[in-house]
This record gives C-alpha cells, sequence and structure tokens, in this order.
C-alpha cells in the first residue's frame, strides 16, 4: 500500500470500494482533496455518501483500493487518522444536557487537550463566536443556528488539518446558514482541508470543487464553473438534477 | 377550509408561536416556510389535534381543533416530520394498517391514492424499513391519503432529501392538489416556496408575510443586485463596506447586494468594484426570490 502523493494532497483515493453482500455501495472512487481545500461530496440519498465518508473516517474497512486521509492508511492507520480529523454532522454535534462550557471541556479531552489548552481555546472561540455570555447555558436552550455554529467550532477545536461536515446546515436559517459558510471559509484559510456534504445546491457553489456521486460512482467532479459548463447547467442545482436522474 | 386565529403557545419560558393567524382555502397547496425552531411543527400538532393552543382557536372544515376533535382526524391526512410507519411491517401491510384504524381499506380507496401508490407497486412485499428515503415518503404519502382526507398536512416531508426525490415530491402534491384536497406543507428550504399557492414565512414563532410567492417578492422594497466576480472573502467584504450596503449575501455563485438608497447603478456599483481590484465583475439589478424577502424580514424583526 503506496500511494505516493504530494505532501499538499489531504485526501487521496484510488478505486476505493464497499461492498455489502452482493450490493456494491462504493464503487472505485478515485479523487483527491488538497490542502485548505473546500471539496463538496454531493449525491442523492443512497448514493453511498456515507458508506464513503465512513470509510475516510476510518470507521469502516474498504473492499477493495486505497485511500489516505491526512497521510494515513484508511486500512492500518486508523487511529490516527481519527487524532487528525474533526467530523460533525447534522445529527451528531454536541450533548444538549450540557452547557455550552461543558461540551468543549468533553471534547477538548476526547481529543487529548490539556487542561489549559481546553480554557484558552474555550475562551477563544466564544469570544470569536460572540457566543461568551452563553458559555454557562445548557446547549438544549440555544437556537440551532447556534448549536451548529459552536458545533463546527469544537469540531476544530484541536486542530484537525481536515474537517468532514456531513450535512451541517440541514434546517438552519438563510442568514445562519451563511454564517456558517464563513466558518468553512475561515478554516479553509487557515489551512484546514474541508470535506462537506450538503443538499442545499447554492451552497455546492460555495465549495471549490465538488463531487457528484450516483449509485457508488463519482459521476463528475470539478469547479462548480466547470461541471455547469460541461453538463450545460444554468445552476448546480441543475447540473445535480441532471446527473441523478440519469441513474433513474 | 383552515383558520387560524391568534395561536400562541409556550413551552416552559420558550414562546413556539405568538399570534399566529391565517386561513387557507379549500383546494389551495399552502407552505409554511422557515428555519427549524421557527414553530411548524408546533403549529401543525395544534392543527391535527395533538397540542392544544394555549390561546387563540383553529378550525379545519368548520371543526374545531380542541372541541371536535374525533370528528376532525377523519378528515385530516397528517404526515409528520419523523418516519412513522412500521419498519417490520411490509409496504401493503402498513397501508392495510392505516385505512383499518380509519374503518376503511386499501381497495377501496385504490384509485384514490393510485397516482401516488403505483409507484411503490413493485415493492409492495418489502418491508417499509428497507425501503430507500424517497419510497419511504411515499408510502408515508399513501398511508396519510388512505382514508379520503380532505386536509392533509405533511411536515417537513423533504427536510434531508436529495434534490431529485424533492422535485418528485412536489410533482406528487400537485397531482393530489388536482384531486381537490386542501394541503398543508412545511419546509425549510425557501426554493420550494414557489411550488404553492400561497405561502406563510414564520420565524421564531411568528408570521412575517401571508401571500402568494410573487407577491411577497414583490414586495421586497429595495435595489437588488446580483454581482459576480473573482474573490471569495475579498469581494464580499468589499461589497459590505460600499456605503450603500444594506445588506450582502452570498446566493450561490453570486452575490446579492441590497441597497439602502434608492439611486445606485450597476455601473456604479462596477466602478466601485474596479477601483478595489475586482476586474471585470458582472453586476446587474435582479429580481429578489423568497430567500433575499425571509432575509431582509428576519433582520427587521
Amino acid at each position: 500500500m503506496n500511494v505516493s502523493i504530494e505532501p499538499s494532497v489531504r485526501i487521496t483515493a484510488r478505486g476505493l470500494t464497499r461492498r455489502f453482500g452482493d450490493f456494491t455501495a462504493v464503487d472505485a472512487i478515485s479523487f483527491d482533496v488538497a490542502q485548505g481545500e473546500i471539496f463538496g461530496f454531493l449525491g442523492a440519498n443512497g448514493a453511498g455518501k456515507t458508506t464513503a465518508i465512513r470509510m475516510l473516517t476510518g470507521l469502516l474497512t474498504p473492499t477493495a483500493g486505497e485511500a489516505s486521509v491526512a497521510g494515513f492508511d484508511v486500512y492500518t492507520e486508523t487511529d490516527r487518522i481519527k487524532r487528525n480529523i474533526g467530523y460533525m454532522s447534522q445529527r451528531f454535534s454536541l450533548y444538549e444536557d450540557l452547557t455550552v462550557r461543558e461540551n468543549i471541556a468533553f471534547y477538548g479531552g476526547i481529543y487529548g487537550l490539556s487542561g489549559t489548552a481546553i480554557s484558552d481555546r474555550s475562551a477563544a472561540l466564544l469570544d470569536r463566536l460572540g457566543l461568551g455570555h452563553v458559555g454557562g447555558h445548557r446547549i438544549g436552550s440555544l437556537p440551532l443556528g447556534w448549536k451548529q455554529k459552536l458545533a463546527f467550532s469544537v469540531a476544530v477545536l484541536h486542530d484537525p488539518r481536515i474537517v468532514f461536515l456531513d450535512e451541517p446546515t440541514g434546517g438552519v436559517d438563510p442568514i445562519t446558514r451563511r454564517q456558517f459558510w464563513d466558518l468553512i471559509y475561515d478554516a479553509a484559510d487557515a489551512g484546514v482541508t474541508v470535506f462537506v456534504t450538503t443538499h442545499y445546491m447554492d451552497e455546492a457553489e460555495y465549495c471549490d470543487r465538488v463531487s457528484v456521486m450516483v449509485d457508488g460512482r463519482i459521476e463528475a467532479i470539478g469547479t462548480p464553473a466547470e461541471l455547469k459548463d460541461r453538463w450545460g447547467g444554468a445552476s448546480m442545482d441543475e447540473v445535480f438534477v441532471l446527473l441523478a436522474r440519469g441513474a433513474a | 377550509m383552515v383558520a387560524i386565529e391568534n395561536i400562541h403557545k409556550t413551552f416552559g419560558l420558550t414562546t413556539a408561536l405568538s399570534g399566529v393567524r391565517f386561513e387557507v382555502a379549500e383546494g389551495e397547496l399552502f407552505g409554511l416556510i422557515g428555519p427549524d425552531g421557527a414553530g411548524k411543527t408546533t403549529l401543525f400538532r395544534i392543527l391535527v389535534t395533538l397540542l392544544v393552543p394555549d390561546r387563540g382557536t383553529a378550525t379545519v372544515d368548520d371543526l374545531d381543533v380542541v372541541r371536535d376533535v374525533r370528528a376532525l382526524r377523519r378528515r385530516l391526512g397528517y404526515m409528520p416530520g419523523r418516519f412513522s410507519l412500521y419498519p417490520d411491517l411490509t409496504v401493503e401491510e402498513n397501508l392495510t394498517f392505516f385505512a383499518s384504524v380509519f374503518g376503511t381499506t386499501a381497495a377501496a380507496n385504490y384509485d384514490w391514492i393510485r397516482p401516488i401508490y403505483e409507484q411503490l407497486e413493485p415493492f409492495r412485499h418489502r418491508r417499509a424499513g428497507a425501503l430507500s428515503g424517497g419510497m419511504k415518503q411515499k408510502l408515508a404519502l399513501s398511508c396519510a391519503l388512505v382514508h379520503r382526507p380532505r386536509v392533509l398536512v405533511l411536515d417537513e416531508p423533504t427536510t434531508g432529501v436529495d434534490a431529485v426525490s424533492r422535485a418528485e415530491f412536489w410533482e406528487n402534491l400537485a397531482v393530489m392538489k388536482d384531486s381537490g384536497v386542501t394541503i398543508l406543507v412545511s419546509t425549510p428550504y425557501m426554493d420550494e416556496a414557489r411550488r404553492c399557492d400561497r405561502v406563510a414565512l414564520l420565524q421564531n414563532g411568528s408570521i412575517l408575510e401571508v401571500d402568494r410567492p410573487a407577491e411577497i417578492e414583490r414586495r421586497f422594497e429595495r435595489r437588488l443586485f446580483g454581482i459576480r466576480a473573482r474573490g471569495r472573502r475579498a469581494l464580499l467584504e468589499a461589497l459590505r463596506e460600499h456605503p450603500q450596503a444594506h445588506s450582502v449575501f452570498r446566493f450561490g455563485d453570486s452575490i446579492h447586494f441590497a441597497a439602502a438608497g434608492a439611486d445606485l447603478r450597476p455601473e456604479l456599483l462596477g466602478t466601485y468594484l474596479e477601483e478595489r481590484g475586482f476586474h471585470e465583475a458582472d453586476v446587474a439589478l435582479i429580481e429578489p426570490g423568497i430567500e433575499d424577502v425571509f432575509m431582509e424580514r428576519m433582520q427587521r424583526v
């Protein structure tokens, strides 16, 4: 297993495949994501996105193919992958019954940060989000938009090189959704590689590059402008529907 | 067909709904548009008699949601936000079960549900839990329809669903609307507003607007510019520093700039950007969409 890659390439997949019995959920996908890039991983429900993300985050062993994440192998170095990535999804984020500060301390502890590092970063994080006044509030009492911004900040608390965001903005109001993308840009500007899924096709346009997965395969990959050009769509929404409908 | 009058509902210290009022005419496809936490589910639960309002009244088909619970339920079809069918029963068994709850059979109502259900028939012996997301939704819609309700209440049927399945779901709703059912549907996706006859925009338990989507868009009173140019963050920040910037937001592959004054022209904005090093910016006056209006109203509250 020797995928030779540029140091600036943060995620590499070559023929990455996962089968469940007779069913091929992910069918030989290949792509690279560079450091600091915002990569949109699009696909219809059931296209295989979640299975692919589980392999890339070290939670599921591939059936075939090669992949490395942050320079670590998805077969043999899953523990090191987990330590070097951040992860957040719409469903799994923070503990509702813990306060904001308790959540930060809890995740900081899991990621192995020291007590002083946690309290320093906690203060800086709350300051940056303008949420210092709710540090002692239970997460459950906060609006969804605040929770999602906090969840993102907690996911990058340990300075991971890559962050995986699985539908991070589902159901969030339109202003907060855009503020969330400011956080994503901040992280990318600081060199963090962002791997993001979304059902909002306007958000696909905010990515540096996107891939569209259909029935386990990557049917298209490129910048949003390239894809619109190639498939003759006015928007990523049109391109997506064109590609995904072609599958049926 | 549906009349909601000054509904208030609080849960402990949280105000879920404050003074919501609107009416829905027979045969209308009415959308309740708002983000999570706006109060959409609470309002729908009151309408389908699962929650009692603190204040205010609501009627469906002239029946009161508090007093006439039993009579009302027969006339309502309700699809909750969470998948609520029996995963261990097959497609056909789920349908039979929901029909029997209302004292009818799937066979007696087959013609009525056929436009939706026939898409599922090849899978009628499959367990509901093993269906794809889009198929589950079609089954949930079939089950909500099987007793021929006069009013359908659908709570976020398209949340978390991909763009293709969303489009199909709205096509199915259009079919049901043609057969005369009154439909209330909630969604956090602003772009789905255009599929409705009328919509209510809901935020923090209050109605921001109720009208036909085109009318709501027409009421956006600012000059709105769409800008395309190279430079992601820097472009956004440069535009926010413009003296006439009222609000500046990303919108897909462009930026929407709502002007504070009435005299700004595309050429002036183009020159402004040119002077700041953004060359060949494409600036045009554009028509606002529902999302522009929603954000404008949110900022005013």
